[in-house]
């Protein structure tokens, strides 16, 4: 599996760059004709994990978040989104549905699951007080 | 900005483009502050111009299902295109019986 294309974002980690961030990465996608579907499911679920990184990351104060992206010639898109925020404590935790710890926001608890629904596969890596690293893949399939 | 009609104590919101959390939060205020003033016996939220939204849509519906609830009237989510169905189906909101 060899990387064909890359891309690297770093922005401040504002609400109103949610959707900047969401638009940046389909658009880089789009070489490889995902289905309009396929395109939303990426978009919701970096959605998620940059608003993750805004909300939670980075709560007590503003900081860049970070996009790391690879095409890789089996036709698997790969996202890290990654904050040098607070972190997560418990991640297992933070990963079970309806769990949230801005009930104020109406933060519905819903940003892991739905991650997992949209994307093959989502992993966790965080140190509290060092940050969180979320590792989106999805497979783009090949329309003949 | 949001159009909304209010008409047989129906306050009928049309929401639009793209609800996320940025967006969310100014969404919750006004349709708040319109909740308080009419005192209405049904919300209904209309999800026919929407072309993205994640969780926080959710939480705008759950929460929105909670600001109605406590003035005692009711809420409704209609016209929720396909392609927010999935999000929708995750969430639990069917459960509450708001959908139409």
């Amino acid at each position: 599996m060899n990387t064909t294309n890359e891309m690297h974002l770093r922005f401040l980690s504002k609400s109103t760059n949610e959707g900047f961030a969401r638009s940046v990465v389909a658009a880089f996608v789009l070489e490889l004709d995902p289905t309009i579907s396929e395109l939303a499911d990426i978009k919701t679920a970096v959605s998620e994990a940059v608003t993750n990184s805004i909300v939670h990351g980075y709560r007590r104060g503003s900081g860049t978040v970070y996009i790391d992206m690879k095409i890789t010639d089996s036709r698997k898109v790969i996202i890290k989104v990654r904050d040098k925020g607070a972190g997560i404590e418990d991640v297992e935790q933070a990963m079970k549905p309806l769990f949230t710890t801005a009930r104020e926001e109406e933060r519905a608890g819903l940003g892991f699951a739905v991650m997992q629904s949209f994307m093959d596969n989502v992993r966790v890596s965080s140190t509290p007080g060092k940050g969180t690293v979320v590792t989106l893949e999805k497979q783009i399939v090949q329309l003949k | 900005m949001l159009n909304t009609t209010y008409s047989d104590d129906v306050l009928t919101v049309y929401l639009n483009g793209e609800i996320d959390h940025n967006r969310a939060a100014g969404i919750r205020t006004s349709i708040d502050s319109q909740l308080n003033a009419l005192r209405p016996k049904r919300l209904e939220l209309d999800f026919s111009k929407v072309s993205f939204m994640d969780s926080s849509g959710i939480g705008l519906i759950m929460g929105r299902y909670r600001s109605i609830g406590l003035i005692g009237g009711e809420l409704k989510v209609r016209n929720v295109p396909e392609n927010l169905e999935r999000i929708i189906e995750l969430s639990g909101v069917r459960a509450l019986g708001v959908l139409r």
